[in-house]
Formats: structure tokens, sequence, C-alpha cells
């Protein structure tokens, strides 16, 4: 009955989320509890919501009907802080979106002292810390434009870890990199689902899912189709929309 | 070189040398950019000594010389018209200090979103709208005449001060667009980034969009300085004394207009470097932005 004891609720629940841009019906009923350290992979064609469910549970976007609760504190309701509720929720873009005018150590420590309230120098130990363990150390004092894409990713990382959340979002985070630069990235991925990050991982890197996936959930019209471990969906999927998606991703040469 | 040519086939040769190699030294032996740069040359006097032909043969040259490039009058007026340019510099940058704050209070309430704000958006709209469409002269007379009028006890009488005040509504207005612009051309996942980590929308605002809006704004900021320090001679309407007016005295005390002509070199000295600075600027920001800056 206690609703900030974790034992007894799961990292994240959401339940009947829907959501939609004008005509657009996005999501249209999701259902999805993600226990902790577990690590979700959300696949799915393009434009069949994995970003904008992403987008949802960081608060991003506001919901249509549904709700979401982390740690069983339901996020979604009226009067909620949200900028409270966004510091235990990270999220990783696409595109990165670093800071342009700020160094790397000051994009990783915006954050922690102006929304999390420490103190320059803790702020700084910590980040430099970060940046050390992710092969970012003598990037510190760089501009993001000096950085390669894959560099600019990990520092976003980085960023998003800075203020220790409990939940990780990564949002299709090696879509724009150039194919040699996406292992780096990946590799990091690897590395915080070794630590038991828990995170929701929307992707279209099917091999890196398989890896690293405790439940792959297969989207499609705005619904969670189909999910399961990855051996299952990658190898026995049952839906008939999942092998056909699975089918173009062969193809395509991506698993 | 640069200062000689100014048009097309210079400004080729000029992109031309940028491009390839250490600038300065390539470009000067370059056949192609000698070329283009003897024709610059004698193509621009071929023009001026042209004009200055036509000039000099007009049947009025020589009323005209006297009556606005006088050296005697010139010297006589210089040093009395830069003594009073001091009253324009005071009224500009303290105008400026006004305009780029009150500017960027505007800026950002007309960017607040959601209806709550909608009356703050309503006044600030309001704002630009009106001080945009009324001339500048007339705001000044207006404040300058109107307002010390009224009698009410404790109103300054100061025209110096409604000469600010006024410089500072027109401005603001036009300054407040500017900023909205920049702030504007801010890719809104710089924001989703910035409240993602948690932080508020002011704190977004603070530490995100403005640096990075007033940075891409910078250029048309300084054009609109430029604006305001030739604008500051309006205020001569309401009896500031400041260079137009001393120029206007002497004028109408000699019978001699060489000090209108004294006073526009005066401007060119001023605002000229700003020009060529804010060209730098913006040169500068488009070698950054093809660096690959995103």
């Amino acid at each position: 009955m206690n609703a900030s004891d974790p034992a007894t609720h799961p990292a994240l629940e959401i339940s009947g989320l829907w959501k939609s841009f004008g005509d657009l019906q996005v999501l249209r009923g999701i259902d999805l509890a993600v226990a902790e350290h577990e690590v979700i992979c959300l696949i799915g064609s393009s434009g069949s919501g994995k970003s904008t469910l992403l987008r949802c549970v960081n608060l991003l976007e506001p919901i249509d009907a549904g709700r979401i609760a982390v740690e069983g504190e339901e996020i979604t309701g009226r009067g909620v802080d949200v900028n409270r509720i966004r510091r235990r929720i990270g999220i990783v873009f696409q595109a990165f979106n670093l800071f342009p005018h700020m160094s790397v150590l000051c994009n990783v420590t915006l954050a922690p002292q102006k929304a999390a309230g420490k103190s320059k120098e803790q702020a700084e130990a910590e980040a430099t810390e970060l940046l050390d363990r992710f092969g970012l150390a003598d990037k510190r004092d760089e501009y993001p434009d000096r950085l390669s894409g894959g560099q600019q990713q990990r520092v976003a990382i980085v960023r998003a870890l800075a203020m220790q959340p409990d939940l990780l979002l990564l949002d299709e985070i090696t879509s724009a990199l150039d194919p040699e630069l996406v292992a780096e990235v990946l590799n990091v991925i690897r590395e915080l689902a070794r630590g038991g990050m828990t995170m929701i991982v929307a992707t279209h890197e099917m091999g890196f899912a398989r890896d690293i996936a405790s439940r792959v959930c297969f989207l499609d019209g705005g619904v969670i189709l189909e999910q399961g471990k990855p051996s299952e969906i990658f190898s026995r999927p049952r839906e008939a929309r999942t092998q056909q998606f699975l089918e173009r991703i062969i193809e395509a040469g991506r698993l | 070189m640069s200062v000689l040519g100014g048009g097309p086939l210079d400004r080729g040769a000029s992109i031309g040398s940028r491009a390839g190699g250490p600038p300065a030294a390539r470009s000067r032996f370059e056949p192609a950019a000698v070329k283009s740069t003897s024709i610059a040359l004698v193509s621009s006097v071929v023009f001026f000594g042209l004009l200055a032909i036509v000039v000099a043969n007009a049947p009025g040259w020589a009323e005209v010389r006297s009556q606005f490039f006088d050296a005697h009058w010139f010297d006589y007026s210089l040093p009395k018209i830069v003594n009073a340019f001091g009253v324009n510099v005071q009224l500009f940058c303290l105008a400026e200090v006004l305009i780029l704050a009150l500017a960027l209070l505007l800026a950002v309430l007309r960017s607040l979103p959601g209806p709550v704000f909608f009356p703050l958006r309503l006044i600030a709209t309001l704002y630009a709208d009106t001080f945009r469409a009324i001339p500048g002269l007339l705001i000044v007379t207006l404040l300058g005449f109107g307002v010390p009028g009224l009698g009410i006890a404790g109103v300054p009488t100061d025209p110096f001060i409604y000469a600010v005040v006024a410089l500072t509504l027109v401005y603001s207005a036009y300054v407040s667009e500017v900023y909205r612009a920049g702030i504007e051309s801010i890719h809104p996942s710089q924001e989703a980034a910035a409240r993602s980590l948690g932080l508020t929308r002011v704190q977004t605002l603070r530490y995100v969009i403005l640096p990075q809006a007033v940075r891409r704004v910078m250029p048309p900021l300084l054009n609109d300085f430029i604006g305001l320090q030739k604008d500051t001679i309006l205020v001569s309407y309401i009896g500031v004394v400041e260079a137009f007016r001393e120029s206007s005295i002497i004028q109408a005390a000699k019978f001699n207009s060489t000090p209108f002509v004294a006073l526009a070199l005066v401007f060119l000295v001023i605002t000229i470097p700003l020009a060529r600075f804010t060209d730098w600027l913006v040169a500068h920001d488009r070698r950054r932005f093809l660096a690959g800056a995103r």
C-alpha cells in the first residue's frame, strides 16, 4: 500500500495510454509495466509511436487518456511537479540535442547544478568521473561542434546520467550516426544494462535489441501488438504484422 | 582591396581566394584577383571622375560649394559640433542599455506559452505594434511637449529625460521583435532537452534559449543600434541641445550650411566602424556555421 516503496511497484507502469496529434491517433491504448533493472526494447516501423511513447513517459507530451506511474507514483495526474519527475527520468534523443553554446562539462553539469541544486564543485567532480568512465575525459572542455556524432551522443548519455535517473529512455539514439560510430554508442548502453540501469530503448538496431533486451515490444498502429523475450520475438513471432516487419528488416540487412 | 571593390567581380575573387589556402599571401598574386582588382579600380576612377565632372559643371555648383563646403565655417563649427555630439553619445548609450533590457522583457513576455499568459502577450504585442507604427519624431514631440505640459508636480521638465524615454519606447519595440525572432529560431529540441533534465521553464530560457538566441541576433541588434545613434538628432526638436541642434544654431547665425556637412562626417566616423564590425560578425557566424556547427 505504501506508494513510495519501490519493492511493491514496477519501476514504470503505463496503462491505457492514448495520445493523438490533431486527427492522427499515435498511441491507442498502451499497457506496459517495466520492472527495475529491466531493459525494454521498442521496435516497429517509423510512425508506430515509439518516440511518442517515450516523450509521453518523460512528460514532454501531454497525454489524452490513461495513466503513467513511476515506482507507484502517478506522474500524469493534476498538480504533479513535472520538473521533479523529469529529474528521475532521463531521455537521450536521436539528434543528441546538446547545448551548442556550452562546453561538454557545462552541458553535463548544468542540470545537476540548476535542477538538482548541487554545488559547482560536486557537479563537476561527478561529471568528470562519468566522462572518464565513458572515454570522454579529454573532451571535457570541447564544444559539441568539435566532436564526432558518436562522441556527441555519448556526451548526451552522460548528461542524462548526471541526474542519476531511476529510468533512462533512449529514443533511436544511433539513427543519426554514421554506421562506423554506432558501436561506440551501443557499447555504452550495454555497459549501462550490465550495471542494472532500467531502460526503455526505441531502436532500429535489431541485433542490438536481441543482445541487450530483457523484453522486446513490437509497436504497430499505436498498440503493443506483441511482446516477449528477444529469442521469442525474433525467432518465432506470432503476429503476421511482426513477421512482415522482421522480414523487411532482414531484407534491409539490419538483422 | 575589398574597400575598392564591392562589385560582383571583386566578390567572386575574394571568395575564391578565401576558399583556397592561406588567404592574404596567395590572393595578392593570383592572376584572376589582380585582374578583377584592376578592373574595379579603373571602373571606379571612371565612374567617380565622371560624377565629379558633372557636379563641378552644374550651374549652381559654385553656390552650393560656398554654402555647404566652406573650409572656414567647417573649421569654425567642427569643434562645437563634436562637443555637442557628446550629448548624442550620452543619449544613445543610456537609451541602448534601457532598450536592450526592456526589449528582452517584451520578447520574453511574447513567447510565454499557454492561455494564462494571454494578457501579457497581448500587452507586449500591442506595445510593439503601437511604437513601430507611430513615427519616432511624433513620439518625441508628443512626449517632450505633452507630458511636461500637464504641469503635474514632480514630473521632470528636462527634455533630455523625455528624449531618452522616447527613443527607448520606439527602439525597444523594434529590438523586441529582433529578440523574438532569435528566440523562435532556436529549435524546440533544445527546449525539450533542457526540460527533460528537470530544468524549469525560466531556467531553460535563461541558460539554454536566450544565450543562443542573443548570439544569433547580434548583427541585427547592432544594426538597430546604428539606427538609434542617427535618430538621436530627432530629439533636437524638443529642445535638447545636441549636435544637430548645435549645427542648426550655427547655420542660422552664420547663414552657412557647412556645419551640417561637418555633422554628417561625425556620424560617418562613429557609425562606419560599427557597421564594419557588424559585417565581420556576420561573416564570423557564417564561417562557424559552415564549419559544421549544429
